[in-house]
């Protein structure tokens, strides 16, 4: 019975393969000594891949037997532990992050890295509040994020306007920008709110790119002036009124650089506060409303437009705040930075945290953003080590790292909701 | 339309293309009563409450709610604000919110009210409003409407792994808690056995005495013939009765088109 069965798997594994290895690997198009090119044939090469692949799945399947991986909504068997370790595991996790700077062996390269998942945790906070709470699929989101550091940017450039003022007014315009893009297209659901957003999103960037006279076209805005410690620049001369000189200390570049770690992981905090607090509030509960039902809540008196608007309109806003401080980190931006991959990811992110839970999406973005840097050294192998690990999970956990939610108010004790009752949204 | 009357429908037609589901409907639920409106499939019950609830612009007539010495058109209201002039309905299949408990669900059906007391959600993240002495109350209303449906001990349970009748209650309580001056049930005792159906009579008839008038669609005839004061029989679209439950029993017409000559009682 087994043999039989491996021999069929192996049969099928045998085809995939020469699917895969014939045109990959026996055809090879070359240039001979003369400067033309020829198809040179390796049939012996893609015939020995193609048997180690049929005997390796004959061998694993004789061993193993046909287990099929399942894809599980249920609670995994790290996240009751992760529940009751929350109080301890959070704040231990927040500690380092405080920490980072102090810890011996930090240097530049590893706050830089820092700064760089804290952005992705705090724009993956800020998606989570349109996707995860609201269920609204944004495929757009890096749009607001690019509105925010084009705000800063220009802000700057034309009329000199400092980083502190400049933060919370590019929050606004791309909060603005957030209601005026809903207001059209948020009576779409599901596919076709994705497809707009995409959409805005080529939109953003295409005007970024061709309104030369105003934004600096394709070669972007250079010279955006960095952050100063409330008034105190940090400059390397050590001279009187700077950061180094006020505080007594030795100048050094590193100082900016843990000021910027400390500004991000305080928006980022700001962000998570923001989300937990409206959760727990009427207006998070109709997001999650919503998320469920839409119908329902349409029944119950809820105005679905402006509470989706609402939702759309903060999601928006935090991008901003983070487009505003990765201009003043960068001290460059061009629309190169604002691609529609960036948007695929900080959605990966949401998505692979579990869609709602916090933690769930701060350690998404320590993996996916720590995690390929990790496999730097794998070299051009990185993109594919870091997509099959991507597949497996979400084959095993299609939900996302944590797929259960906690309820908001509770008579009794609360108890997490399998993820299997939650609803996904359809936009 | 008489003044005990809490609704009023006057010759609404709801068309769909060609198709013509409710045909010039009129009839008035009167207030503190419950009011039922049966016929056989297809006969554009649905439909018609559809129309009360603001899910379809009805293509003609007029549809008033008489509630605290107003008259609100509701044919012209945009549907969440439906709810807000004091219409509450539950569903044929049933539309809990799945993922929240049973509490949560009951929470957002008091979303205007809560929202309102958090000053626009920015003061309630700032801590500085009326807030939790709000959801207090709100938390209290909950709990009544948890004890009236017997759910109590299941209020920190997913809506979705509720039993079916216990559904269907949750869902009755949740469409309460929005302090409605008209109920729309569209079939509340599907699926529930007769335990069940008789238990659901009983909180049918509370809701009513306590001053919440009732519109119901049903089909199971003994608990529409045990509680309805009135009882509207549609028929293709039209209505052909629309009397006590006694008369509408022995209603030559109503017999033909809908319940048979095998009495089901």
């Amino acid at each position: 019975m087994r043999v039989a069965a491996a021999l069929r798997d192996a049969a099928i594994t045998g085809l995939v393969a020469a699917g895969l290895f014939l045109p990959l690997v026996a055809l090879r198009t070359d240039v001979s000594p003369s400067g033309a090119l020829f198809i040179r044939t390796r049939w012996s090469d893609a015939a020995i891949l193609i048997a180690l692949a049929v005997v390796g799945r004959f061998a694993l399947v004789l061993w193993l037997g046909r287990k099929i991986p399942v894809a599980s909504t249920e609670s995994a068997w790290w996240e009751e532990p992760l529940r009751r370790a929350g109080k301890f595991f959070t704040p231990v996790l927040l500690l380092v992050a405080v920490a980072l700077p102090w810890l011996p062996g930090t240097g530049r390269y590893e706050l830089d890295l820092g700064i760089l998942v804290l952005t992705y945790v705090m724009l993956g906070w800020g998606l989570n509040i349109v996707v995860g709470l609201a269920g609204l699929l944004d495929l757009g989101y890096v749009a607001f994020y690019a509105v925010g550091a084009y705000s800063y940017a220009l802000l700057a450039q034309y009329f000199g306007l400092s980083f502190w003022l400049c933060l919370p007014l590019a929050g606004i315009l791309a909060a603005f920008w957030g209601v005026l893009l809903g207001f059209p297209v948020l009576r779409l659901r599901g596919d076709y709110l994705a497809i707009v957003t995409l959409a805005f999103g080529e939109i953003i960037r295409v005007v970024l790119i061709n309104w030369a006279s105003f934004t600096g076209g394709p070669n972007g805005i250079g010279g955006i002036p960095r952050p100063s410690f409330f008034g105190l620049p940090f400059s390397m001369g050590g001279e009187a009124g700077s950061f180094a000189h006020t505080f007594g200390l030795e100048p050094s570049p590193l100082h900016r650089v843990v000021f910027l770690y400390y500004l991000i992981l305080g928006l980022a905090l700001l962000t998570n506060w923001v989300s937990i607090r409206l959760r727990r509030q009427p207006l998070g509960r109709a997001w999650e409303a919503l998320r469920e039902d839409e119908t329902a809540c349409r029944a119950l008196g809820i105005n679905i437009t402006t509470t989706k608007l609402t939702a759309f309109a903060l999601g928006a806003m935090f991008a901003g705040v983070a487009g505003s401080f990765f201009a003043t980190r960068q001290g460059f931006i061009s629309p190169e930075s604002f691609t529609f991959i960036e948007s695929a990811i900080i959605l990966a992110i949401v998505v692979l945290g579990g869609m709602g839970s916090q933690i769930g999406i701060a350690l998404a973005a320590l993996i996916m953003i720590g995690g390929f840097e990790v496999f730097r050294g794998l070299e051009e192998w990185r993109m594919l080590v870091f997509g099959i690990a991507m597949v497996v999970i979400m084959v095993l956990r299609p939900r996302g790292l944590v797929s259960s939610r906690t309820p908001t108010v509770a008579l009794g004790e609360r108890r997490a909701i399998s993820g299997a009752l939650v609803g996904e949204g359809r936009g | 339309m008489s003044q005990a009357a809490i609704l009023s429908v006057e010759a609404v037609t709801m068309r769909f293309g060609g198709l013509t589901a409710v045909n010039a409907v009129s009839f008035a639920a009167e207030r503190g009563a419950i009011t039922a409106i049966i016929g056989p499939n297809g006969a554009g019950k649905t439909t018609l409450f559809n129309c009360i609830t603001g899910f379809y612009r009805p293509s003609e007539g007029a549809i008033t709610l008489h509630h605290e010495g107003r008259d609100t058109a509701l044919h012209r209201l945009a549907g969440h604000k439906i709810a807000r002039a004091g219409v509450a309905r539950t569903f044929q299949n049933i539309r809990l919110f799945q993922g929240m408990t049973a509490l949560e669900n009951l929470l957002v059906a008091q979303h205007n009210r809560l929202m309102a007391a958090t000053g626009f959600g920015i003061g309630a993240v700032l801590g500085l409003s009326r807030y939790p002495a709000a959801e207090r109350d709100a938390i209290d209303r909950a709990r009544h409407w948890l004890e009236m449906t017997a759910l109590l001990d299941r209020a920190d349970d997913p809506a979705g792994s509720l039993p079916y009748g216990a559904q269907r209650r949750l869902e009755i309580a949740r469409a309460m808690c929005t302090e409605p001056a008209l109920l729309c049930l569209d079939e509340p005792a599907a699926g529930l056995n007769p335990r069940e159906s008789e238990a659901l009579s009983a909180l049918l008839r509370s809701i009513r005495d306590g001053g919440c008038s009732l519109l119901l669609i049903e089909h199971d005839m003994s608990v529409v013939m045990g509680i309805s004061d009135r009882i509207v029989v549609l028929d293709h679209g039209a209505k052909i009765a629309d009397a006590a439950p006694a008369v509408i029993r022995a209603d030559a017409r109503v017999i033909a088109a809908y319940l048979g000559e095998g009495d089901e009682e």
